[in-house]
């Protein structure tokens, strides 16, 4: 019924898609799998109209088509829904289903009998029971995606796309997902499943793509293959990076931080994870798994359900970032951009940010000339390349911004840092610096937290990995058992425990 | 080229830099353009008297949009300030006058209220995490009806004369409100260039997320931005008052609205983050010329709020161009 075709597409100079190939039968629930980044989601907008692809074809029932724009998609019978849900969270079931094609009756107003009507003969179809007239953000995630996918078959929506659709669903959520899947595969429906959660796909789906690094690798009947190797299809064999060599750790090193009791949500699961001095603990799963909501609840600028932490064998309850500081616990967040760096300010007020403490005269003035010294020192510590600590960060390249946002936390006393994405869009070149920095601290006795979705990276850089999956840690891995077969494995299958 | 002529075009080069980005240069230029066109529509403009008395003129507005620049700095905005200085120069009014209690305690009551009423704005919006606006037109509300219940809506007069030498006092030939001024301008310079808590304002400003998950606490920070934005409210109101000689309830309407716009004149940002107090002291002085030069010229009063309101608008367009 879909058909893509040698499918390529470059952003500027960088080609992320290289020749993907998909064939989507009618009836049939098809999962597209792959890693954090190797193409999905590019590969679905470029289905749904949203971009354009460089190169290939796009087919439906063996007619070559163009979706100029989202709209020319849907009116081709594609329908998607998205991670983020594209409904006003203000309107109701009803009104978010002919959100733009309202239904109007003889004198140009709404008709909300017929629409009603309409959208009720479509969730009785999907056999879902849910209120019609309370807006949208006062349902579940689950019926949210429930109106989300009744809104694409009131569109007559033969080719249906879903999302990581499962990504925030209970497993009784899930459960009734399926039941609707699976009715509208005997009802003649082509879904697109995107899932990083294997077990899910062996239960839901009948064929499976797979994609890695934007390439295609391969298709084939879910009844064929074992988990194993769809995970090596998965990760196949990369070349890996140049890391510095694995210090072996002291077995008697001292416990800095343990996270006692973790829960992110209510019922969720719950997390225990200690880590050591001179060690770096890698945080490997999807994104969405946990990982940084987990760091930023030990911090206390996550609304957890439960969070209890020991510092130093002591229990410790941080309030915000600045506890944290203040308990040497320091933070490198995701987005250099939106959470790191304040563009506007040169590297020497970024980097002094937090530092006023060491160089105030009075307790109250700044001491300009210490200032300028601190920061210097802590700048040819970390080699940032720039004019001068009176350069503007906006102006510096990635890999020498994020060794700014470094930079902030080397003038105090310091015991864990935690590096969130440390390397992402950074070039090869400033990558082996920063990975050779992590290994420098943790020489000096510094205890390191590194969250990264590139598994070279976690299995480069990590002398345990603790593996997330829907919340919580599902497995800790150390030495040799530390390869990108086991981490996929926990983190695609992990047994999540949930707790009441 | 001779070292000379390096030097020189060196220099030449900065202060063209200067001109490009530092955020004072343009209310400067603004500054001298409208001096420079009043001075010839009217003979009476550039004389010591006028240029003095513009400045006591100004001195009100100025010191409210001190406090009204460290809350813009950081993001937020202040509709409060003219009502909760009514109010607190009512209070004081009404401790020296109905409770015929002694000045010093009348002054502390109107620097209570205003500081008192800064640090509710603040809490609401560092630890309520409630919109600055919603919560200061809030205030605004709730500050200038406390003001009209305490006085039954009057003007309560019969201060002790040396109230009023905070209004219309001179030491030397300068007025004692222009001093008042120039002295919490300084100390604002003080504070937002010299100090870790002056960093923290802009920070937030700039990036409040990036402040505060480097440890900077930024709550405590916008807290006392709120309250620093009650005192300079209390302070012109103490001026204020000296000036009227009476605690007036109704007093400042609007006045928000002035520091505002003399803040943004000044170069401020109004996203924060970015502006400097001496560009909201040009702003200031720049409103009061306009509003001293239009009434020299003997331009309806009406008109003359049209012409401001376009030249603030002016203001803001070749601001966003010039960079």
């Amino acid at each position: 019924m879909l058909e893509l075709r040698g499918i390529r597409k470059s952003f500027g100079r960088i080609e992320v898609l290289h020749g993907v190939d998909l064939q989507v039968r009618a009836g049939e629930v098809h999962a597209l799998l792959g890693e954090n980044g190797a193409g999905k989601s590019t590969l679905m907008k470029i289905v749904s109209g949203i971009i354009q692809p460089s190169e290939g074809q796009i087919l439906i029932d063996g007619q070559p088509r163009h979706f100029p724009t989202y709209d020319a998609a849907i009116a081709a019978g594609i329908g998607i829904v998205f991670q983020e849900f594209s409904l006003i969270p203000g309107l109701n079931a009803v009104e978010n289903m002919f959100l733009g094609r309202e239904k109007r009756n003889a004198f140009g107003l709404l008709d909300r009998k017929a629409m009603r009507t309409r959208a009720q003969a479509i969730l009785k179809k999907l056999e879902v029971d849910l209120p019609l007239d309370v807006p949208i953000a006062r349902l579940s995630v689950a019926e949210q995606q429930f109106v989300e996918i009744a809104k694409a078959l009131s569109l007559e929506a033969r080719i249906l796309v879903l999302d990581e659709p499962t990504a925030t669903l209970t497993p009784s959520e899930t459960e009734h997902l399926f039941k609707v899947m699976r009715e509208l595969r005997a009802s003649g429906v082509a879904i697109v499943f995107i899932s990083h959660h294997l077990d899910e796909i062996f239960e839901i789906c009948d064929r499976i793509t797979v994609l890695r690094d934007g390439q295609y690798v391969g298709s084939t009947d879910v009844a064929d293959v074992t988990v194993d190797q769809l995970v090596e299809m998965m990760v196949g064999r990369r070349i890996e990076n140049s890391f510095p060599p694995k210090p072996t750790l002291e077995p008697a090193a001292r416990i800095v931080l343990e996270a006692v009791e973790v829960q992110l949500r209510r019922g969720g699961p719950v997390s225990s994870f200690q880590l050591r001095a001179g060690e770096i603990l890698g945080f490997a799963g999807l994104v969405g798994s946990g990982r940084t909501e987990t760091v930023l609840s030990i911090l206390g600028e996550y609304a957890a359900a439960r969070c209890t932490v020991r510092v130093d064998g002591a229990e410790r309850r941080l309030r915000d970032a600045a506890d944290g500081l203040a308990h040497g616990i320091g933070l490198l967040p995701e987005s250099r951009k939106d959470q790191g760096l304040i563009t506007a300010f040169s590297i020497l007020q970024n980097v002094s940010l937090n530092n006023y403490g060491k160089y105030q005269r009075g307790h109250w003035f700044i001491d300009f000339k210490k200032e300028l010294a601190c920061t210097q020192t802590a700048m040819d510590q970390v080699r940032v390349k720039a004019q001068g600590p009176r350069a503007r960060v906006d102006t510096l390249s990635g890999g020498n911004q994020q060794k700014v946002v470094i930079a902030r936390w080397l003038n105090h006393d310091m015991r864990v840092l935690i590096f969130d994405e440390p390397t992402r869009g950074i070039d090869v070149g400033a990558k082996a610096e920063i990975y050779q920095l992590m290994r420098d601290f943790t020489a000096q006795g510094y205890a390191i937290i590194m969250i990264s979705s590139e598994l070279p990276e976690i299995i480069g850089m990590a002398d345990r990995v603790c593996v997330f999956r829907s919340g919580g840690i599902v497995a800790t891995v150390e030495g040799s058992a530390i390869t990108s077969e086991q981490i996929m494995t926990h983190a695609t299958t992990g047994k999540v425990h949930h707790v009441a | 080229m001779s070292h000379d002529a390096t030097v020189a075009s060196t220099a030449r080069h900065r202060a063209l830099d200067w001109l490009l980005h530092s955020p004072l240069a343009l209310p400067l230029v603004g500054l001298i353009v409208v001096s420079v066109l009043m001075t010839f529509a009217s003979d009476n403009f550039f004389t010591v008297d006028n240029v003095l008395n513009v400045l006591r003129q100004v001195s009100v507005v100025g010191i409210l949009a001190v406090g009204m620049t460290f809350v813009i700095l950081t993001g937020g905005i202040d509709l409060s300030v003219g009502a909760v200085m009514a109010l607190a120069g009512t209070a004081a009014a009404g401790v020296m006058v109905n409770m015929g209690l002694h000045g010093g305690l009348g002054i502390a009551a109107a620097l209570l209220v205003g500081v008192g009423l800064g640090l509710f704005n603040g809490a609401l919006v560092a630890w309520g995490k409630m919109p600055a606006i919603i919560v200061t037109l809030a205030t605004m509300g709730i500050a200038r009806g406390l003001g009209l219940i305490y006085s039954g809506g009057y003007p309560i007069s019969g201060l002790p004369g040396w109230v009023s030498w905070f209004g219309v006092g001179r030491i030397g030939i300068i007025p004692v409100p222009v001093i008042i001024m120039i002295i919490v301008y300084a100390l604002a310079w003080v504070l937002l260039q010299g100090t870790s808590f002056g960093r923290h304002v802009y920070a937030i400003g700039g990036n409040e997320t990036a402040a505060r998950l480097s440890g900077v606490r930024t709550r405590q920070v916008k807290l006392a931005v709120y309250a620093i934005s009650g005192l300079t409210a209390s302070l012109a109101a103490i001026v204020l008052t000296g000036r009227l000689m009476s605690g007036q309830p109704n007093a400042g309407v609007g006045f928000e609205l002035d520091a505002i716009a003399a803040v943004v004149l000044g170069g401020t940002a109004i996203a924060g983050g970015r502006g400097l107090i001496l560009g909201t002291l040009i702003g200031a002085v720049l409103l009061g010329i306009l509003n001293n030069g239009l009434n020299l010229m003997g331009i309806n009063p009406y008109l003359q709020d049209v012409i401001k309101g376009l030249i603030i608008l002016l203001a803001i367009y070749i601001g966003r161009e010039w960079r």
